[in-house]
């Protein structure tokens, strides 16, 4: 019997390149069970990536998809939607793809409220080129270009994401596999720009480097160190030392859309125009 | 077109111009002198046609949006200038690669780097050929009048449209801002080419096969949305679009993606000639410069010198098959004027070989080559 998600897959493209044991294929299952679950019009969605191991998802898809540049998916995704805003576009990125080359992107797509859903696979490290710190490796963790450890601070990226304007905003975990569902498909369903951070473990260049070399040793951190976030909002800033929370941390309804706020620009040029 | 007989039009407001009569629906940019004019009057004019115009946060954004436009269906372009059309380089060779129609203008300043940024220059020549990585070609049209910045905008998109390629529009800071008087409608209704659309059953869509088979083939472009369900990659792909680690499916789509430009040489090639029947010296010139070049060799005529202009429209891909003609005339000299160090002169250089000297004239940082200056290398060559 056919998997229930196989529908959405180009099963002939498998298998996918990821190592044994890595997060990204949680991830991707996420997104297709949020597909399923919405029961979204797989002829008007468009997958959009970058570059990375997380960036190679879209190519397994069976959407219209768009696998582009290191950094650029949002960019990339803009144009998609705003030439045809009838388009629903799901980002997927990488934290090195999103953060640092594609950095300056993320913020100002979250200041436009466009109606993108990034969901960035967030494993602290670069994968595809096999385990150079990103903007968010853990201070003091080993990375391939951090032979003594990380010395740089880190972003936030929900926080980041949240600063910039973006109007939905949540984190979870690959350990935390249904609700990460339930939050990309509220990501989805959010009309403005939203944002997914979804941790996702990479045992093979993060954990051997880190004393987490078995990836359930990952998935244990997480649950570990994961805190949902209406529990979270009663902890002591002691007790959040070390924790995180995951769960939608920001929501703001009706912000005005983007690619809305264009169209009413265009009919009020037209009349202009015409008059 | 909503306004007609004569106007007083920039070269940079005659190139919206022949954009919008072209079909255009999106364009995305970031301000850059010289050619901030055209985001200005895009910002203008594309939401009064349903389009939409995006100030993006840099040049690499708005290159990027342009490919994601296109592929959602919408004739798309950007503009820039000099630090600009450098940003934009890795996302062009994208579009090649992924066979993505959009036109790319660039508006020459004085480089590198900052250089002088209100003076003209012609020093993205080679970067327009090659300013991307990897093996590609690439189409370059460079106008030299305000007029011809209109009729070759709407020669852009439409070779980008058929042959699902960038095409690089170069002009150069003094066609951008030159003032001329000149009536759009004397060009007549010209044509406005669209992509091919598949038209086979959605399931069997492959956007990297070509039809016939050929290599020079250009397969037809479904837009996202329409239900073909296609993937687009940077990486070496196969006729499905996936990617593909085996070389010879690898060669066979880089072939091509060259190949469909290639092929088309001599059909691509434009040019204008000037009293060329019995030259004894040729200039061969190009944008800005070509219009001083025009004036040297009437100015020569006049002083019973036989020289002739052959002014290419077309710089890339090299319009091989006219230059050699110029090897059979038995010419005493060609002169290549360029407002750069030399760069077109080496391409000409390659196919003239020995035939005849072949001689470069260059001014740089801003300065005008003036007719006298050519005028004198005219009767230094005779
Ligand atoms: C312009 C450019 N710079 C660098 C690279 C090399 N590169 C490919 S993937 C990558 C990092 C990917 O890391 P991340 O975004 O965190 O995704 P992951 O592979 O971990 O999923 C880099 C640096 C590139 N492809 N393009």
């Amino acid at each position: 019997m056919a998997h229930p998600l196989e529908k959405y897959l180009r099963a002939g493209k498998l298998p996918h390149i990821w190592c044994a044991g890595c997060g990204h294929g949680i991830v991707t299952q996420a997104i297709l069970r949020a597909v399923d679950e919405l029961q979204l019009d797989t002829e008007k969605t468009v997958v959009v990536s970058g570059i990375g191991c997380s960036s190679r998802a879209p190519g397994y898809l069976h959407f219209d998809t768009l696998h582009t540049t290191h950094g650029r998916a949002i960019p990339f995704a803009t144009g998609i939607k705003m030439a045809n805003p009838e388009l629903r576009v799901i980002v997927v990125t990488g934290d090195g793809d999103a953060a640092a080359i594609g950095g300056n992107h993320l913020i100002h797509a979250a200041r436009r409220n466009i109606d993108l859903t990034v969901i960035c696979f967030n494993n602290t490290i670069y994968g595809m080129t096999s385990g150079q710190y990103s903007p968010v490796t853990p201070g003091g963790s080993f990375a391939s270009t951090a032979p003594y450890g990380m010395v740089e601070p880190s972003f936030d990226l929900c926080t980041l994401v949240a600063g910039a304007g973006g109007t939905f905003v949540a984190r979870g975990t690959t350990y935390h596999a249904r609700p990460l569902t339930n939050i990309i498909k509220e990501a989805i369903k959010h009309e403005g720009f939203s944002f997914v951070e979804a941790l996702s473990q990479c045992p093979t260049y993060y954990g051997r480097r880190n004393k987490l070399r078995a990836p359930l040793d990952m998935l244990y951190w997480y649950r570990d160190h994961a805190v949902g976030v209406s529990q979270w909002e009663k902890l002591t800033d002691d007790e959040k030392a070390g924790k995180f929370p995951i769960g939608v941390l920001k929501k703001v309804e009706h912000a005005p859309e983007f690619s809305r706020v264009y169209s009413e620009l265009i009919a009020r040029a037209r009349e202009r125009s015409e008059a | 077109m909503n306004e007609t007989g004569p106007r007083l039009l920039q070269g940079n407001e005659a190139c919206v111009e022949g954009a919008l009569a072209a079909g255009l629906r999106f364009f995305a940019g970031y301000p850059i002198t010289p050619s901030t004019e055209i985001a200005e009057i895009c910002s203008l004019r594309l939401p009064q046609v349903g389009g939409t115009f995006l100030q993006m946060e840099d040049e690499i954004a708005s290159m990027a949006a342009v490919c994601g436009a296109s592929l959602a269906g919408a004739k798309a372009m950007t503009a820039t200038s000099g630090p600009g059309f450098s940003l934009k380089q890795e996302n062009l060779g994208f579009a090649a690669q992924a066979e993505i129609p959009c036109v790319v203008v660039d508006v020459q300043r004085v480089g590198p780097s900052t250089g002088m940024p209100t003076s003209p220059a012609q020093g993205d020549v080679m970067q327009a050929r090659w300013g991307t990585h990897g093996d590609h070609e690439i189409v370059v049209l460079s106008p030299s009048s305000v007029m011809e910045a209109y009729t070759l905008t709407i020669t852009a998109f439409n070779i980008a449209e058929e042959l699902r390629t960038p095409v690089v529009l170069l002009m150069d800071e003094i066609v951008g801002h030159l003032r001329e008087k000149v009536t759009l409608d004397a060009a007549g209704k010209l044509p406005v080419v669209d992509r091919d659309k598949p038209s086979c059953p959605k399931e069997l869509y492959k956007p990297y096969g070509p039809g016939q088979g050929r290599l020079t083939d250009v397969p037809p472009l479904a837009a996202f949305g329409e239900g073909y369900r296609f993937h687009v990659t940077g990486l070496t792909h196969g006729e499905d679009g996936s990617p593909t680690n085996n070389p010879k499916v690898g060669e066979r789509q880089i072939l091509r993606i060259v190949q469909k430009i290639a092929s088309r040489r001599d059909e691509l090639a434009r040019f204008e000639e000037i009293s060329m029947e019995d030259a004894e010296v040729v200039v061969v010139a190009y944008g800005g410069t070509a219009r001083s070049a025009k004036k040297a060799v009437r100015d020569a005529r006049a002083e019973g010198i036989k020289a002739g202009l052959l002014r290419v429209i077309t710089l890339w891909p090299f319009p091989e098959t006219r230059v050699a003609k110029l090897r059979e005339m038995g010419l005493k000299a060609v002169i290549v004027p360029e407002m750069n160090m030399g760069q077109y002169v080496l391409p000409v250089k390659r196919v003239i070989g020995d035939a005849c000297p072949v001689i470069p004239l260059n001014k740089v940082a801003g300065q005008f080559i003036e007719p006298k200056d050519i005028l004198e290398a005219i009767k230094g060559a005779m």
